[in-house]
């Protein structure tokens, strides 16, 4: 973990840690058949894998090349490199990265210390083999650079020297290969010679490669080549780990092993782009990703934006990058599990929203699930699933995106939105090679519609997805302990809330001990942790009757069947208090239409009611336990 | 006094490092008995051993390095 608190950006914080038997799977990979090797190449290099972990990848990847004759549905890319260090360690985490991407990449080295060789040499390794890429790993080392310092015509004597060797290796290549020649700027050394003077000596080594980084930049395009921009990130891992001297006298190490995944998704991430894989649209989850807390519960003079507080600081800083990513040309939509006037709410209203709807190309605020949601959002803006980043705050829906829709990219977050920004931006799913007028004006032609894209059929296995949750919910009495977040539930839940009756601290604490009520707790906890108390119930008997006076849930654990088994209960504790039947009222607020049917969703039969109140009624004789997904815990009978 | 590391502490670095589960580890075993082991999967291999033991080495420790038992031995004594 770094200093900031957050996963280093070397372990690729934006992937998720690998599976535990990561050496095991790639061992499995050999052999698959086509479709399964595909899903399961697919999964692994999906996680943020250690160098050992590229190794072995690419060591099943390299056996089942050799086995089967190719890696279908991977596409072949082969890659040439040339380096003035050892660039042999290199070729291990390039392959496996290659996965990540969709690439069956095929590393061809270049001999050692013969970088211009290679390039002149027509039948040289890297031009024997025809390369579709060829990748430069060169340090300021390897530059025909020499002493001018305190000489302005020296420097630039320097600089255009530099430039010619790299122009001859370039034409070398191109004459005898076609191949794209990927050009890496130059980290400054580590070592300062005069300090900060060296920014300002004409013909420092700092200088000169400064100027040199400005010229390999502008030239690039015109020759149709790419630029790796290394110097900026050996500069944000830190130059002190990047340079490691020992490793570098012992075996020309280009820079610090620690390094490897990162350079490797570094340069794959550049071939993608080049070849048109980068992805187009950020789709924003709300409550919690772009403000603090759950606007259907809090209201917009509850949830936390803006320069009031370090959290409300965070969520503006996530707004400013999904405005920037949008200026840029990157497509902006929401899908958030919520009301769509509450959701659209604070785009209107809220005076520190940054977003306003007319940045967003889609709008889907909604109660289904998000897999439906995306391939809506797919569908209507008429690009592939294999294009979109959802940014979602909640573990749980990321894993069920991730489990749906393995082409749409997920980043994980860590759990201080401060983070947010730097993870999303270092994954690099808009890396683009080029930049054009057209590029910052495609936001304009989804303008102003914030549409709403129509839903197809879901095709989301919802089971599947419940069941791999491994949900246990704890269902006990209102006591002491939990007294406070009882009446902060009770007192705050607005949307999941039957009868929205608010009762004071006094009050919930002479439910505590009233044998006569039936006043319920529940806990969830899932696969990503404690959700902690997410459900009050209460019920007081009512002749042979228990009448519900209070349900009510947090939308955070919604359609995972929490109420089901919830119900369940219910209907236990009434059946040993010898009651008959279970009945409930619905009382209608500008807040919790989502409930309006939620007793006859639970097979209870309406007795009244019209819009504003509707009662219900659940007879106990012959009703059977509702199935649902989660192991219940706790509520001796009472 | 420091005290050597035990090899099976080693086993498993290895075998993640070599991908291979046949790895017998002796205190005599060196790079001379192993095909694999050439002198940059030395280099990862011994940066497998800094991390997983919070030790780094010195290019003059790694240069001397005769087989396991030496590495053992030098991986316990900056241990403690």
């Amino acid at each position: 973990m770094a200093t900031n608190g957050m996963t280093r950006i070397r372990d690729l914080p934006w992937l998720c840690l690998p599976p535990d038997n990561v050496r095991e799977r790639c061992l499995r990979l050999q052999s698959l058949p086509r479709a399964a090797f595909a899903e399961e190449v697919a999964f692994l290099a999906s996680h943020g894998l250690k160098e050992i972990q590229l190794h072995q990848l690419a060591d099943a990847l390299e056996g089942r090349r050799a086995a089967q004759g190719d890696l279908k549905p991977l596409e072949p890319i082969t890659l040439g490199i040339v380096s003035n260090g050892t660039s042999d360690l290199l070729t291990k985490p390039l392959v496996a990265t290659g996965a990540r991407y969709g690439y069956d990449v095929r590393v061809v080295q270049g001999l050692f210390g013969q970088v211009m060789q290679e390039a002149l040499d027509a039948a040289s390794n890297v031009n024997a083999a025809a390369p579709d890429f060829i990748l430069l790993v060169l340090d300021h080392r390897a530059l025909p650079v020499s002493p001018a310092l305190g000489s302005v015509a020296g420097e630039e004597a320097n600089i255009n020297a530099v430039l010619d060797w790299l122009g001859s290796l370039r034409d070398g290549f191109r004459r005898n290969c076609a191949a794209t020649v990927v050009i890496p700027t130059m980290a400054p050394p580590a070592d300062p010679l005069f300090g900060s003077l060296d920014a300002a000596v004409p013909g420092s080594l700092r200088r000169i490669l400064g100027k040199l980084n400005q010229k390999i930049v502008e030239l690039a395009p015109a020759s149709g080549d790419l630029v790796l921009d290394v110097a900026f990130l050996a500069s944000a891992v830190g130059l002190d780990e990047w340079c490691d001297a020992a490793y570098w006298n012992l075996a020309k190490l280009p820079f610090g092993q620690a390094f490897l995944p990162l350079y490797a998704d570094h340069v794959l991430r550049t071939l993608a782009a080049a070849r048109g894989k980068s992805r187009k649209c950020l789709i924003l989850d709300l409550d919690n990703t772009v403000w603090g807390g759950v606007i259907g519960d809090d209201g917009l003079d509850g949830i936390v934006l803006g320069n009031g507080s370090a959290k409300g600081e965070a969520f503006l800083a996530v707004q400013r990058l999904a405005l920037a990513l949008r200026d840029r040309g990157v497509l902006l939509a929401v899908s958030s599990k919520n009301e769509e006037e509450m959701a659209r709410g604070p785009f209107r209203s809220h005076a520190e929203m940054l977003l306003k709807e007319s940045d967003i190309a889609v709008f889907q605020a909604n109660w289904i699930d998000k897999a439906g949601n995306l391939r809506a959002i797919a569908k209507e803006l008429n690009i592939g699933l294999d294009a979109l980043v959802l940014l979602d705050d909640n573990p749980a829906e990321r894993a069920l995106v991730r489990r749906e829709l393995p082409e749409v990219a997920v980043p994980e977050l860590p759990p201080d939105p401060a983070h947010y920004p730097r993870v999303l931006a270092w994954a690099g799913y808009f890396d683009t090679v080029s930049y054009s007028a057209e590029d910052a004006e495609r936001g304009q032609y989804y303008a102003s519609n914030a549409k709403r894209a129509e839903l197809a059929v879901s095709a989301t296995d919802i089971d599947g997805y419940l069941a791999s949750l491994r949900m246990v919910m704890t269902v006990v009495p209102f006591d002491a302990s939990g007294r406070s977040r009882i009446c902060q539930l009770i007192n705050k839940t607005n949307q999941f809330n039957l009868t929205t009756i608010r009762y004071s601290e006094r009050q919930v604490m002479a439910f505590e001990t009233d044998p006569s009520v039936l006043a319920l707790q529940i806990r969830l906890i899932d696969t990503f942790g404690d959700n902690g108390m997410i459900s009050v119930i209460i019920a007081v008997p009512d002749g042979d009757a228990l009448e519900i006076d209070t349900w009510l849930m947090s939308c955070r654990v919604l359609n995972r069947g929490v109420e089901r088994a919830a119900l369940n209960v219910l209907v236990g504790a009434a059946r040993a208090r010898g009651c008959r039947a279970l009945r409930g009222a619905y009382i209608s607020t500008k807040k919790n239409s989502l409930v309006r049917e939620h007793y006859k969703r639970l097979g209870f039969s309406q007795l009244s009611g019209g819009d504003e109140r509707s009662t219900w009624i659940l007879p106990l004789d012959h009703f059977a336990d509702q199935p649902h997904h989660i192991h219940v815990i706790g509520l001796e009978n009472k | 006094m420091s005290k050597s590391v035990g090899l099976e502490e080693f086993l498993p670095i290895f075998q993640e490092v070599f991908n291979r589960d046949d790895i017998v580890l002796t205190r005599e075993l060196s790079a001379a008995d192993f095909d694999a082991w050439d002198s940059l999967s030395n280099i990862r291999l011994l940066v497998a051993v800094e991390e997983a033991f919070g030790v780094r080495f010195t290019s003059d420790e790694i240069a001397s390095l005769r087989n396991v038992g030496e590495l053992a031995e030098l991986v316990g004594k900056k241990r403690s």
